[in-house]
């Protein structure tokens, strides 16, 4: 059951789609007006609007001219932005590979009949219940140079011992995955662990009669059985990575410089504050594509594809 | 909930490997747990034993002051009245928010499953899409149109815009929970001459407890974490708790009061940490199912 549930609802993968709708009516019609006017003016409206917009010259306030593709090009020199884009990349590596490795080994440590495993699996899950905002700024307080593990280990001995990470504008984008990592690497565990759950239990008596040891078992056999799951996880966490902005405000403000500046980061500086409506929505626009990139081939893999075996 | 058992190897008795498990799963919950714990204990010292002593260390004598100007007297840039106005602005917001998205969540799952309407499919569809695409698409038109009604920058405007947002999950919750109903008792009130909105109330919505409970814990802790849309829609009034919460800890001037800062930040991640732990693996289902919003 709850296998299923987190597997559906995960993927959002409908449950019995197609089953025969039977009533009929004007109430049933009237009362999926509100959602039709949302999905129609904001959904679909807004970002339509927004596409346009990143055609025009706008700046404080919206114009309807058209001048083709030139924030485009005005974004891919912009520094700023480049910086962003960068970081989305090595912070969208790591942060993922982090949280489906870090998630893989704890569901499988947990799954091993260990004594409190409730209280590991709620310890583990703890940090998704905190806002981002939270989470910035306790690791920010955990790792300043100053008073926080520098100064920790310091005080232990260790007199040279730098840790300046945060501060330090090459190393800064790893806090974040770090403190990513923290927060998200609970709702791995829970996703795959709910697909170890669903492993049958023969394969493994099957595999130790082979004498094959745990390790290749749950590498060769059972990472394979839980493929839907690991995608499911990792389009999530994909999507999360595009939509990081919190996280980055709370805990550098996106410097030190523009250090860890991100594309979110960049859309609603420059639509609120720097007052450049048209480079800003050019770059929410590529924040679009980016999405569709990225859950084009997860929707045609789910729904599309795999529609006869359901 | 499930009979969902280990499905992993047996255990031996205790081999190493099994200590080395142990010793993992127990490195991994500090990992976990170290910036909670120091975020409390930060909360609970003065500032000369933050400054001089050991950040792991326990309080030599625990004190509650900063908790107190967290809640009370912490600056915002000019006001000083500490977190305690954006925890009611969360709660004001909050409210509202999740009874309607709730509401209309329900309505929709109970239409999409159960009654054939035209066009509601790709409705759904739509809707379904739309849950994953970065929030800042829609952001600077929605305050064009919030600004044209003329509630850009209320409690109105913040919490229809939770309501919008929350519409894809809440609709995905509501459809598969009831997906999984028997059509069989949808015909059957049917036949008993039940339209559309007495069948809802009286039939389903009774059924349907236990999404209310797991949509309530994922809208509770989903709106009360949020930031972008406090920042962008709430205005100066109605700024929630996680917005505030960022502008003490990074508009005061002078010597930063770590002490002050983590007390407020324990404050902020209060509600939904009491939610975390009260609900326990309601919780689980819940962001499983949310996960979608990402």
């Amino acid at each position: 059951m709850a296998t299923v549930t987190v597997r559906a609802a995960a993927t959002g993968a409908a449950a019995p789609a197609a089953r025969p709708r039977i009533g009929r009516g004007l109430p049933a019609a009237l009362a999926l007006v509100p959602t039709a006017l949302i999905v129609l003016v904001v959904y679909v409206g807004c970002m339509l609007w927004t596409v346009r917009l990143s055609f025009t010259s706008s700046t404080l306030l919206p114009k309807f001219d058209f001048v083709g593709l030139a924030q485009y090009e005005r974004l891919i020199v912009n520094d700023r932005f480049v910086v962003s884009a960068q970081n989305t990349v090595i912070f969208g590596v790591l942060f993922i590979a982090g949280c489906l490795v870090l998630g893989f080994l704890l569901a499988v440590f947990i799954d091993q009949r260990v004594r409190g495993e409730g209280a590991f699996r709620t310890v583990f899950l703890f940090p998704y219940s905190m806002s981002f905002v939270v989470t910035g700024v306790a690791w920010q307080w955990f790792l300043n140079p100053g008073l926080g593990l520098e100064k920790l280990v310091r005080d232990m001995g260790f007199s040279n011992f730098t840790f300046d990470w945060l501060v330090n504008q090459e190393m800064a984008i790893y806090t974040l995955v770090i403190a990513g990592i923290w927060h998200g690497a609970g709702l791995t565990m829970a996703i795959l662990l709910a697909g170890l759950r669903g492993v049958d239990e023969d394969l493994w008596k099957a595999a130790r009669v082979d004498g094959v040891p745990p390790w290749r078992y749950y590498l060769s056999i059972v990472l394979p059985l839980l493929r839907p799951m690991v995608v499911t996880a990792t389009v999530l966490l994909a999507i999360s990575v595009v939509k990081l902005y919190d996280l980055v405000v709370a805990m550098t403000g996106g410097g030190p410089g523009i250090a860890t500046e991100v594309p979110a980061k960049f859309v609603m500086d420059h639509l609120f504050e720097r007052n450049n409506i048209a480079l800003g929505t050019a770059a929410a626009t590529l924040m679009l594509v980016t999405v569709v990139i990225i859950i084009a081939p997860w929707i045609y893999a789910r729904y599309v594809r795999s529609k006869g075996r359901r | 909930m499930s009979a969902s058992l280990p499905s992993g190897p047996r255990p031996r008795r205790l081999t190493p490997g099994r200590i080395g498990l142990y010793a993992f799963l127990l490195t991994a919950a500090v990992f976990f747990l170290l910036p909670l714990w120091i975020m409390l204990i930060t909360s609970l010292k003065p500032m000369e034993e933050i400054r001089l002593g050991n950040i792991l260390a326990l309080p030599m004598a625990p004190t509650l002051e900063a908790w107190g100007k967290a809640w009370s007297s912490a600056c915002t840039g000019l006001d000083c009245n500490g977190i305690s106005v954006g925890f009611w602005n969360s709660v004001r917001i909050l409210v509202p928010s999740v009874i309607l998205s709730i509401a209309l969540g329900a309505v929709n799952g109970y239409a999409l499953s159960f009654w054939r309407v035209k066009g509601a499919n790709v409705l759904f569809g739509v809707l379904l899409i739309g849950a994953f695409i970065p929030y800042q698409v829609f952001l600077y038109p929605l305050v064009r149109i919030f600004s044209q009604m003329g509630i850009y920058n209320s409690l109105t405007c913040i919490v229809l815009v939770h309501v919008i947002f929350g519409l894809p999950t809440m609709t995905l919750l509501f459809r598969n929970y009831y997906a999984g109903i028997p059509i069989e008792l949808f015909k059957a009130a049917r036949i008993d001459g039940g339209g559309f909105w007495t069948i809802f109330l009286r039939v389903m919505l009774p059924m349907s407890v236990p999404m209310l409970v797991v949509a309530t814990i994922l809208q509770v802790t989903g709106i009360w974490n949020d930031f972008i849309f406090g920042l962008t829609f709430a205005g100066r009034e109605n700024l929630p708790m996680t917005v505030q919460l960022n502008n003490i800890v990074h508009s005061t001037q002078g010597e930063r009061a770590y002490n002050v800062d983590m007390a407020a930040t324990m404050l902020a991640a209060l509600v939904p940490l009491v939610v975390y732990f009260v609900s326990g693996r309601w919780f689980v289902r819940g962001i499983a199912a949310g996960a979608v919003k990402g």
